[in-house]
């Protein structure tokens, strides 16, 4: 139990007041951004991200995750009240939450909510705990083929996964490449793709592409669709909470069924969203009421609630174990840890084990603090969301222009920001994804390291990639992810045709 | 195209995915050509600076040219990607923030931000001015406290500096 005597050294980094206090105000401004229109977990975090360098990495990551944990849990706020999923992985909250609510049972489905997202969060954690380090121990006889491999896994289950076109998730997954390489070389030190620019010297920050693409080109996208909220109200007081409390313990086999579906599509890049929408569809199957999910039922909330807050927090299992972040705010969290001076990958777990086990501690500690919050403050929440459109857009727009500038004090950021704010509300109305992107973005640079030093290895074989069995699984893996449609839809041709053999 | 008479009429998501995979194919096209002439092939220390970059910019062009292909043949339907009305409310916010971020560089991004806050309220959200010009000023003055005065940040205070009268 070696895992549990390093918990307890985490709890004792993170337990001082100072982190508390962090822990609180992370929360805090993680649910208002989850609830606010145009700011997320990931741009949320972004914007954050440089009032913490000069705190300690721990501190900063204990109120960074928290955002994320706050963000998490507040999507559902939007989803329930207003009929409006804060993030993609909540519109699946929105099919029974918000029937719920216009029939007045708002506060039952948001204590609901939030009682399953702490469930779905608690289960992958203990995952985290007893995973993470197991998987970063096996990752250290890892080379630069096997991590390139993973990384190449990470892409091809995008690709396979996505419910986007294939085409469009290649092209954003390749743009966010291609701006990664922009700059010095850091093997050869020429420059690349500046076309003469000094100003492209620095190249592209994936901070300022965070901020601009969800955040700038959400402000876009809410004002076209010209926004009025009208939202319904939540009575939350204690004798709602503990009813809804009684009557949760029955739908124990979906929050299981859930928990499972999130905890094992949360570990694939982009897993939340499909993982809500298989847990929602899964519990429709196999619950006695399934017939009247749609109308407002409470199991229809614990489902997606579960399932998507597991998911969202095993994304962080790949990330503190490989360094391979599995979604685009873990893809922040992870750069800050590079620019807090930390080398991601699996060798932190030995050489930083108070910054490791602080953030896992962190992680049951904040979502304790999150649930807390989450079920005191909803009518504090939701009286933001009142606040007039054309009040919010431009305060958010100004909040991320600051943000952009003091990523590296440049004030050509800006501008980038809301060149990439007009790039994230074009490709998400024409469909294209926008986080293959980001996670290019930010990976671009190792990926392409990784593969360099495999060809060298190699002189230029790319059979390098099936050298040895471990890596030639996990390349093999990469690529069955990649034609996972075509052998799906193989597989259904082939069973159609024997059924009707049979018939 | 413009058929302003209909209710429902804009520029139509057919158009709006060809217009995107034509910039996405010339993107690529670039890429692969400005790494190309970097050196894609096998330098004397191994790959080249563009030897990665050159694939990259080559995948792109391919995708894009899939993307197009599925554009092009798709039957044209009565799908909108934005209507006019909906495209002057986008550049209503466009618009406004850009002349913010011009701003920054004149007056800094404190008064920009009243300013900006300000008459976007009156003029978008039709708020009388002096609850535009208390929120701009709210927001503002939050904003440096936070900045200048707690984290010591330092945030743009542009050419001509307004602010320099109180000592920042």
């Amino acid at each position: 139990m070696e895992e549990l005597n390093s918990l307890l050294h985490g709890f004792s980094v993170v337990l001082t007041p100072y982190n508390l206090v962090l822990m609180f105000v992370g929360v805090f401004l993680g649910i208002v951004v989850g609830v606010l229109p145009g700011l997320g977990g990931a741009n949320g975090v972004a914007i954050l991200l440089p009032l913490t360098f000069a705190m300690s990495p721990t501190s900063a990551i204990v109120m960074l995750s928290c955002i994320y944990w706050g963000a998490l849990f507040g999507g559902a706020i939007t989803s329930i009240l207003f009929n409006i999923p804060g993030e993609p992985w909540s519109v699946a909250t929105t099919f029974d939450g918000y029937p719920m609510a216009q029939q007045g049972h708002a506060g039952e489905a948001l204590t609901a909510s939030f009682t399953a997202s702490f469930f779905g969060a608690l289960c992958a954690v203990i995952m985290i705990t007893f995973i993470a380090p197991a998987l970063a121990d096996f990752a250290l006889s890892f080379g630069p083929p096997e991590f390139f491999s993973v990384y190449f896994l990470t892409f091809c289950s995008f690709i396979g996964m996505g419910r986007e076109k294939p085409a469009k998730i290649i092209v954003s997954m390749m743009i966010g490449f291609a701006l990664a390489a922009v700059g010095i070389d850091i093997v050869t030190g020429q420059l690349r793709l500046t076309f003469g620019f000094t100003e492209l010297l620095r190249g592209f920050s994936f901070l300022i592409a965070v901020i601009g693409l969800f955040g700038i080109g959400e402000i876009l996208l809410s004002m076209e669709e010209g926004l009025s909220f009208s939202g319904k109200t939540a009575r939350m007081n204690l004798k709602v909470v503990l009813e809804t409390w009684r009557r949760l313990p029955r739908f124990w086999g979906t929050a299981l069924r859930s928990m499972v579906i999130g905890c094992w599509l949360g570990v694939t890049p982009g897993g939340a969203t499909p993982a809500s929408f298989m847990a929602y569809g899964v519990a429709k199957r196999t619950s006695r009421d399934g017939e009247k999910f749609g109308t407002g039922q409470l199991e229809g909330v614990v489902a997606p609630e579960v399932a998507n807050n597991a998911a969202g927090t095993s994304a962080l299992l790949p990330m503190i174990a490989l360094g391979i972040p599995g979604s685009p705010t873990a893809a922040v969290l992870l750069g800050g840890l590079m620019i807090w001076g930390l080398q991601p990958g699996p060798l932190l777990f030995k050489e930083q084990p108070d910054f490791v086990w602080g953030l896992i501690a962190s992680m049951y500690l904040g979502n304790i603090a999150t649930l807390i919050l989450c079920l005191t403050c909803v009518p504090f929440f939701a009286a933001i969301l009142r606040v007039p459109f054309s009040i919010i857009a431009p305060v958010i727009v100004v909040i991320c222009a600051v943000g952009a500038y003091t990523v590296s004090n440049a004030q050509s950021d800006i501008w980038y920001m809301l060149v990439f704010g007009v790039v994230g509300y074009v490709f998400r109305k024409l469909d294209y994804p926008l986080a293959p992107l980001v996670l290019a973005l930010v990976l671009g640079d190792m990926a392409e390291s990784a593969f360099r030093q495999s060809m060298l290895m190699a002189h230029g074989d790319l059979r390098i990639f099936f050298s040895n069995w471990l890596v030639g699984s996990i390349t093999g893996l990469a690529l069955l992810a990649l034609f996972w449609p075509l052998i799906a839809k193989g597989f259904a041709v082939l069973r159609a045709r024997s059924s009707a053999a049979e018939a | 195209m413009a058929e302003h008479t209909t209710s429902r009429s804009g520029i139509s998501t057919r158009a709006a995915e060809i217009a995107v995979t034509l910039l996405t194919l010339a993107l690529g096209a670039l890429v692969a050509y400005a790494s190309y002439r970097l050196g894609s092939t096998w330098g004397e220390y191994g790959p080249g600076a563009g030897y990665f970059p050159f694939y990259i910019g080559s995948i792109i062009c391919i995708a894009s040219i899939v993307n197009l292909i599925q554009a092009a043949t798709a039957p044209p339907g009565k799908r909108i990607f934005v209507e006019w009305g909906a495209l002057k409310r986008v550049f209503a916010v466009l618009v406004p923030a850009a002349l913010f971020i011009a701003g920054i560089y004149l007056i800094g991004i404190y008064v920009s931000a009243l300013l900006y806050i300000a008459i976007f309220m009156i003029w978008i959200g039709k708020y009388p001015w002096h609850k535009g010009l208390a929120v701009g000023f709210g927001v503002s003055f939050a904003l440096f406290l936070m900045f200048e005065v707690w984290f010591l940040v330092l945030l743009p205070k542009g050419a001509y500096n307004v602010l320099s009268f109180i000592g920042y």
